[in-house]
């Protein structure tokens, strides 16, 4: 197959600095890196569980250290970010009925919201009991 | 054409990883990175911990949850690098967040499964 002659403008590195919509996109999609960083974090931390209580105990000093410190709350800011444009995007992704009726968006919203309250109060049940 | 078969599935996989990442990571980085390690909270005593880490269970939630986040993470930087960085090598980038996040979820596997 011949490839045809496609023009590509072509576009700047930076063009998202542009305007506070685009930067707020793409500050948005990065959150994804901050993602794979926390499922990095945890892993350390259930290594360290593995390999006993002073392992244990050694990583939360190294999760106290400034620098991951420092990592961890640039990170988190990011997956807020992600929380909540992820369960305001839902309802447009997602075409939910009842019976034929359109499920309100904020509804949709706020169950989410709910869920995660349901998620964390189980983890925490989890952890502490 | 496989590319075509494979695509819907990376697309449900980011989804799945982005709803997971949403609900189920806010409270582990609340208590793990934050509550725990800064004293907010004392930290549970090491004998439970270890119950619960090393639980069939939880090895089997915890492996489902970090790897769909991984692929969730991996396909969405994959764009980020495209249309955000304007990075073009295409196959290199989709090759380098696909394989970290495969050689992660490997990493978890290993973790993980490493009581059983």
């Amino acid at each position: 197959m011949t490839a045809l002659p496609t023009y590509h403008r072509r576009m700047p590195t930076f063009w998202w600095l542009r305007k506070r919509t685009y930067f707020v996109f793409v500050m948005r999609e990065l959150s994804s890196i901050f993602i794979a960083w926390f499922v990095l974090f945890l892993l350390l931390f259930v290594k360290a569980v593995g390999r006993g209580e002073t392992a244990y105990h050694d990583f939360l000093d190294w999760a106290a250290s400034p620098v991951v410190v420092a990592l961890n709350v640039v990170a988190a800011v990011f997956l807020v970010v992600h929380t909540i444009t992820w369960f305001n995007l839902t309802p447009q992704a997602m075409d939910l009925r009842v019976g034929r009726r359109p499920v309100p968006a904020a509804a949709v919203i706020a169950a989410q919201y709910a869920g995660l309250l349901v998620v964390s109060a189980v983890v925490w049940w989890l952890v502490r009991s | 054409m496989t590319k075509r078969r494979v695509e819907p599935l990376v697309w449900l996989m980011f989804s799945g990883g982005g709803v997971t990442a949403a609900t189920v990571l806010p409270v582990l980085v609340a208590l793990f990175a934050f509550a725990f390690p800064l004293g907010w909270i004392d930290a549970p005593d090491y004998g439970h911990v270890r119950a619960v880490v090393q639980n069939p269970l939880t090895i089997l939630v915890l492996l489902g949850v970090f790897a769909v986040m991984l692929v969730h993470a991996a396909h969405r930087f994959r764009y980020t690098l495209y249309d955000g960085l304007q990075v073009k090598h295409q196959v290199l980038v989709a090759l380098l967040c696909y394989g970290g996040a495969a050689a992660m979820t490997m990493m978890a596997l290993i973790v993980l499964a490493a009581p059983l």
